[in-house]
This record gives structure tokens, C-alpha cells and sequence, in this order.
């Protein structure tokens, strides 16, 4: 059982940014050049670390930097990390699709992933032809597709359409004979991306079942990429937390994921501006902190569904007996608004002032959620607006329960809901 | 990857991890930066020879779908074209035709063969872009798709062939004796040496066009050009004595459309030195080809 069946070596991958034209063909002269002369690529040596967020000066940038580690058979192994981390250059290299720059990897049987479902379907072929191209594309025989036949048609359940061109499927009818070919493909290593993203609650279970057959019954080794720690925590034995490229962390799974919980959030949970000069606003307001305070028993814990949190503020007003309040909009980070929130209008004076506001727990859900904070003269215009100064994660509740998927919805308030009888 | 690649392999890492050599023996596959130029995966390619079929099947069944016509598509094709070189060359520019008669079996011969080239060429040389959804998910070795497409074509020309033996026994009882000899013997070499350079071609083509799609602009007239410089129309014998005729006989494909005609008919301009010359072009061809298909197969998907 504890044999390694995957041992990642030095893995390196490099990108090029940008267009591929004219300047492309100089450098692949120059490293053309270099290579006839032995000596090193000279573009390796100058890309840069993966952050997307900074703007960087090299048109190269590492995807991957030194990367080790090994799998165990039997092993369920998740990847979690920021988008960008570097997750899925790692799966594509696993997967044989793209190459490492640098670094080898070895690997002790056949690797497949179900985030190539349905690939190579062609609209146009029937379900049948469809179910032995993806087959075949995915490194079946023939026979072998031929002997599980019957039980791909079967778990997708779609015998009366087996003839019928997949064109005409309903889009879960499709997804299911995808996931039903991929999930017959008894792979000794198994690759899942971000599974749970797609379908419906029963194509999530579906999938999670399959993931925990594979490793518990065949003791075969599953690598599991995903954003829901929830799902992570329960099926994976280890974990390894990815960042800009490298390896943070890889250890236990619950160990890790706090750590990269604690970690995504420290940095963004306050705005402070000493200096008025330097803060934002204009000449009649300024805005001098906004910072979102847990309730956390412990400082290292990470933000919950379970929370309760108080947002704090501080602005200086520059017009003295100016009738104010304050208007707080929640977003979500791709830019739904989910609610507002006003102060009560009060006539300050010239000054620093506070405010704060209080979110109980069991109101917001798990998501990432961004704040726009509106000062308003008169109750009736802006005098300064700062647009998604505070941006803050909810993280799913602790404790595991039957239901893997993400929450619906943006917020998540517990109402009195009960069975009566 | 080969069994000794593997070891020698292990035995750089071995030095370094201080892990007993014997237990890296067991990786079933080691996924590094470069492999060799010339590693053929061979036995690959016979693991995955069932994708092979399922892709030729795949292009007949999905290529006619909803067309009521359906397959007879491969015939008509070649009939109008055959019609309208025999107006256009026959009738209006009169050319001859070596002494072929009928002339329509002379033309068909020609765009025959030459439909069957360039059906390979052009659907080759795409292989990587059309196919991108494919090769960025899956691995699979590469050279399954350009062989499928090979032998799709093959298929094909087995089709328009048919058609063409069919008028052949026609016009026999007409008047035009056909004549069977050992010559026939040389369609099949014709056929490999045409899928050879249509391959090698079309793959140093799709390789290069990863990066450059430039290329795949240029192909489209220039294989439409390619064919007035290969004797499908007129016959090669119609250039005797003309200053230019070094332009055609150097084109790799003119020794082999003129031996086609040779196998069928008995006529035509035929010699081992050009078939010679065609054959080494090919293996030329196939060996650049198969060099630059290696190199551009790991990491098309980042540059695509």
C-alpha cells in the first residue's frame, strides 16, 4: 500500500505572456542559437514568480517553480490554493497534455482525469459510436469498452437514446454518458478537477462516491483539486497548499487547510490611511480605516458561515455641522449586489469619527464579499464613494455533514423553519 | 518511453534521491521536457491502433450526416470535375492526352490521384488546430490523429478508384480495350508514396503553423496552384522540348501521377529515375516531418 506511485521531480513550467508574433521569432532564434552553442536557454533564467495581482516586468513568468512531491498508492491527495496557484498547469502536466520546462515526473500506472468528461464527443455520432471514440480516446480497447458497455448505458441511463446522435441529448443526459464513460475507465491514478463545480447536487454526489469507491475498495490513487474545503476535509487524507506557483504546505489535510484559510485572509481584512494626505476621499471627507473584526475564539481561525463580525470605521469629515450618513454596500467579488445598509443621518462636526457595523452570524454565506463604503451629505448625494475598499471571505462551516455542494444563494440567514407535526 | 530510457533515467536520479535503483525500474512512465527527436512511439501507436479506426469511422459517419445524398458525395466530386476538365483542357484549350482514349479516363485518373494527395496534405496540416479541444485534455500519442486521417483517405480514394475501374469495364465494351498487366502492381506503392509525402508534408506543416498560423493561409491556393504544376490535365509528354519543363519534373508528385496513368493505361511518361526521386523526397519529407512533429507535440498546447 504505501508504495509511491507519483514522484514529481524539480517540475518548473514556463509561460510566455502575451501575443506570439514577431517577437516570438527572435526568441526562439536567440534560444535556437544558444542551444547550437550549449548553453542555456537564456530565457529561463529570467521569469518571474506567478503573481498575478502584481504587474510584472519579465514577459515570462513561472507557472510552476520547483516542485516536489510524492503520492502513495491509495493516497487521496488535495490540491487547494488560490486561482492561479498553479493547480491545474500541475494536473495538465500529470496528464501528460503539456510539459514540464524542467523537472521530471515519474508515474507507476495509467493516469486519467475526470476533467476531460466528454471529450472528443462528437455531436453528430450516436451514443453508442460516442461512448467507444471517448473510450478510445481515453486509452480504452476496444474490447474492454465493449465488455462495460452495458454498464456505462446503464449508470448513465439512457438506453433509449443509445441511437439517437448526442446532438439531440439534454445537457445532463450528455454529462452523464461523458461522466459514465470516464468513470469506467478504472485508472490506477485518477485526476478530478473541480468536479463539483458542474451538474446538479446528484452529479456531485455521484462523483464524490465514485472518488471514495476508487481509493477505499481498489486502494487506487485519486489527486482532487478543489475550492470546496468542505469536500476536501472529508475525502482527502493529505493535502497540499498551493501559492504562486510552489508548494506552501503538504501534510495533513485539516492542518494544511487552516493554514491556507488563515492565510488567504490576514491581508485584506483591514484598510488603515494614517496620514490624511494619503487617504482616500476629497476635500470634505476621508476615509482613515475599514476593518472587518472577527469573533474568533481563536485569532488563527479563519472566517466562518458561524461568525459573527463587526465592520469598523473611521473617516474624517472636513465641514463642520455637515449632515452625514453612512451607506455600506455588500457585493459579491464578481459584482452582484447582495444588500445595502445606511447609518442613521447625524450632523457632525469637523473631525475624526467612528462607526461601526455589526453582521450576527447565520446571515452571510460562503463566498467572497466585497464593500463599498458611501458617504452621504444631505441624505440625498455622495460626497465620497470608495469603491470595493474591503473585500472579505466567508468560509463554510466546520463541521462536515452530508452535503458536499456549495450553499446556494449569496446570503444564508437562519429563519425559523421547522416541522410542526 | 522505452525500458532502457527509463533506467538511464533512473540512474541520473539515483545518484541524487539515494533511492535504490531497482525500485525506479517499476515507474510505468516518466513524463520529462524533451525526449528524443526520432523516438517513434511505435508501440504506442499499435497500443491505440483502435482510436485509429474509431477516428476514421468517426470522419465517414459524422462527414454525411443529415446530406441525402450521403457517401455518393465521393462520387460526384470527381464526375464534375472530370466534365469540366474535359471541357476546359480537352475541348476548348486542346490538349492531348498521351493517346488515352477515352480522354474522360485520363482526367478522372488524374484528379483521382490527385484528390487523394491533397486530402491528405490539407487535413493534416490542420491536425493540431482542429484538434486542439481534443489534445488539451487527453494524452493520447499525437500521430494517431494524422494516420487516422491517412487512412480516411485511402478509404476515399478506394471509393473514387471504384469508380473509376467501373467506367474503366464500361468503355471496355465499348470499343476501349482495358489492359491488365503487371503495372498494376504499382498502384499500391503509388498510393503509399503519395501518403507518405501528403504526411510529411501536412505534418511539417501543422507543426510549424502551432506557432505560425501564416502557413495554414498559404496552403489553401497553394495546393490549389500545386496542381497545375503536377500533369493532371495535360500529359508530361506535352512538354517535351519546353524551356520549363525542369519546374514540373522536379515536383516530387509528377513522376507519380504519370506512373499511375502508366499502371492503368499502358501510356504516359514512366521511369525508375523520377519514381526514384519520389521515393526520396518522401523519406526526406517523412523524416523532417516526424522530427518536428516530436518536438512540437509536448507543447503545442501553450503556444496554439
Amino acid at each position: 500500500m504505501s508504495e509511491v506511485v507519483i514522484r514529481v521531480e524539480d517540475v518548473s513550467k514556463q509561460y510566455r505572456l502575451g501575443d506570439i508574433g514577431t517577437g516570438s521569432i527572435s526568441h526562439d532564434i536567440n534560444r535556437w542559437w544558444h542551444r547550437i552553442l550549449g548553453k542555456e536557454d537564456p530565457y529561463l533564467k529570467i521569469g518571474e514568480e506567478n503573481d498575478r495581482t502584481k504587474k510584472g516586468d519579465s514577459q515570462y513568468v513561472w507557472a510552476l517553480r520547483d516542485i516536489n512531491f510524492e503520492v502513495k498508492q491509495g493516497e487521496v491527495l488535495g490540491i487547494i490554493g488560490k486561482n492561479g496557484a498553479g493547480k491545474s498547469t500541475l494536473l495538465k502536466i500529470l496528464s501528460r497534455t503539456t510539459t514540464p520546462t524542467v523537472g521530471n515526473i515519474k508515474l507507476k500506472g495509467r493516469i486519467a482525469s475526470l476533467l476531460e468528461v466528454g471529450t472528443g464527443f462528437h455531436p453528430e455520432l450516436s451514443g453508442r459510436d460516442n461512448i467507444f471514440l471517448n473510450g478510445a480516446i481515453l486509452g480504452m480497447k476496444k474490447i474492454e469498452i465493449k465488455r462495460k458497455f452495458d454498464e456505462i448505458v446503464e449508470f448513465a441511463g439512457v438506453e433509449r437514446y443509445i441511437d439517437t446522435p448526442v446532438k439531440r441529448y439534454s445537457s445532463g443526459m450528455y454529462i452523464r454518458l461523458a461522466f459514465g464513460v470516464a468513470a469506467h475507465l478504472e485508472p490506477e491514478i485518477l485526476i478530478v478537477d473541480e468536479v463539483l463545480a458542474v451538474g446538479d447536487a446528484e452529479f456531485q454526489k455521484k462523483c464524490l462516491g465514485k472518488m471514495k469507491d476508487v481509493s477505499d475498495k481498489d486502494g487506487r490513487t485519486v489527486l482532487f483539486v478543489s475550492h470546496n474545503m468542505i469536500a476536501v476535509k472529508s475525502l482527502c487524507s493529505k493535502a497540499m497548499y498551493m501559492r504562486n506557483g510552489s508548494v506552501i504546505e503538504m501534510g495533513e489535510t485539516t492542518q494544511v487547510i487552516n493554514n491556507y484559510l488563515s492565510n488567504q485572509q490576514d491581508k485584506s481584512l483591514l484598510k488603515f490611511f494614517n496620514d490624511p494626505g494619503e487617504a482616500p476621499g476629497n476635500e470634505k471627507a476621508r476615509l482613515r480605516k475599514i476593518e472587518v473584526c472577527p469573533q474568533l475564539n481563536d485569532p488563527a481561525d479563519p472566517i466562518t458561515v458561524k461568525t459573527p463580525l463587526t465592520i469598523e470605521i473611521e473617516f474624517w469629515n472636513f465641514e463642520d455641522g455637515k449632515l452625514i450618513n453612512l451607506t455600506m454596500f455588500f457585493n459579491t467579488f464578481s459584482g452582484e449586489s447582495i444588500f445595502a445598509n445606511g447609518t442613521p443621518a447625524v450632523n457632525l462636526s469637523a473631525g475624526l469619527h467612528k462607526a461601526s457595523c455589526y453582521i450576527p452570524a447565520d446571515l452571510l454565506n460562503d463566498e467572497v464579499y466585497s464593500i463599498t463604503l458611501m458617504i452621504v451629505g444631505d441624505t440625498s448625494y455622495s460626497i465620497c464613494t470608495f469603491d470595493n475598499i474591503l473585500s472579505f471571505e466567508v468560509g463554510e462551516e466546520r463541521i462536515a455533514s452530508g452535503w458536499h455542494g456549495k450553499w446556494p444563494g449569496f446570503v444564508r440567514p437562519k429563519l425559523d423553519f421547522k416541522i410542526l407535526s | 518511453m522505452s525500458a532502457e530510457k527509463a533506467i538511464s533515467m533512473a540512474q541520473i536520479n539515483g545518484s541524487l534521491s539515494e533511492k535504490p535503483e531497482k525500485k525506479d525500474e517499476e515507474w510505468t512512465e516518466i513524463i520529462s521536457p524533451r525526449t528524443h527527436l526520432f523516438d517513434l512511439p511505435l508501440r504506442q501507436l499499435w497500443n491505440y491502433r483502435d482510436l485509429m479506426w474509431l477516428f476514421v469511422r468517426r470522419d465517414f459517419v459524422a462527414q454525411y450526416k443529415q446530406t441525402v445524398l450521403g457517401p455518393l458525395w465521393h462520387l460526384i466530386q470527381p464526375i464534375f470535375t472530370t466534365i469540366v476538365f474535359l471541357l476546359v483542357f480537352g475541348k476548348i484549350a486542346n490538349i492531348p492526352t498521351d493517346g488515352i482514349e477515352p480522354r474522360m479516363l485520363f482526367y478522372m485518373s488524374g484528379i483521382t490521384v490527385w484528390n487523394y494527395f491533397s486530402g491528405c496534405l490539407t487535413s493534416t496540416s490542420t491536425v493540431f488546430l482542429t484538434n486542439a479541444a481534443i489534445f488539451g485534455k487527453v494524452y493520447f500519442p499525437r500521430l494517431v490523429l494524422p494516420l487516422s486521417i491517412i487512412i480516411s483517405n485511402i478509404v476515399r480514394f478506394g471509393i473514387q478508384f471504384l469508380l473509376l475501374l467501373a467506367l474503366m469495364i464500361w468503355f471496355n465494351f465499348q470499343g476501349y480495350p482495358m489492359k491488365i498487366s503487371f503495372h498494376w502492381l504499382y498502384i499500391p506503392l503509388i498510393i503509399a508514396l503519395m501518403a507518405g509525402i501528403g504526411l510529411g508534408l501536412g505534418i511539417i506543416i501543422s507543426a510549424l503553423t502551432t506557432r505560425y498560423r501564416d502557413l495554414a493561409v498559404l496552403l489553401t491556393f497553394v495546393i490549389q496552384l500545386a496542381m497545375y504544376a503536377t500533369p493532371v490535365a495535360y500529359p508530361l509528354s506535352y512538354l517535351r522540348g519546353k524551356p520549363y519543363r525542369w519546374l514540373i519534373e522536379i515536383n516530387p508528385l509528377t513522376s507519380l501521377v504519370e506512373c499511375f496513368r502508366y499502371a492503368l493505361f499502358g501510356k504516359g511518361t514512366f521511369d525508375m529515375q523520377s519514381l526514384g526521386y519520389s521515393v526520396i523526397f518522401m523519406v526526406v519529407v517523412l523524416f523532417i516531418g516526424v522530427l518536428l512533429f516530436n518536438k512540437v507535440e509536448k507543447t503545442f498546447m501553450d503556444t496554439v
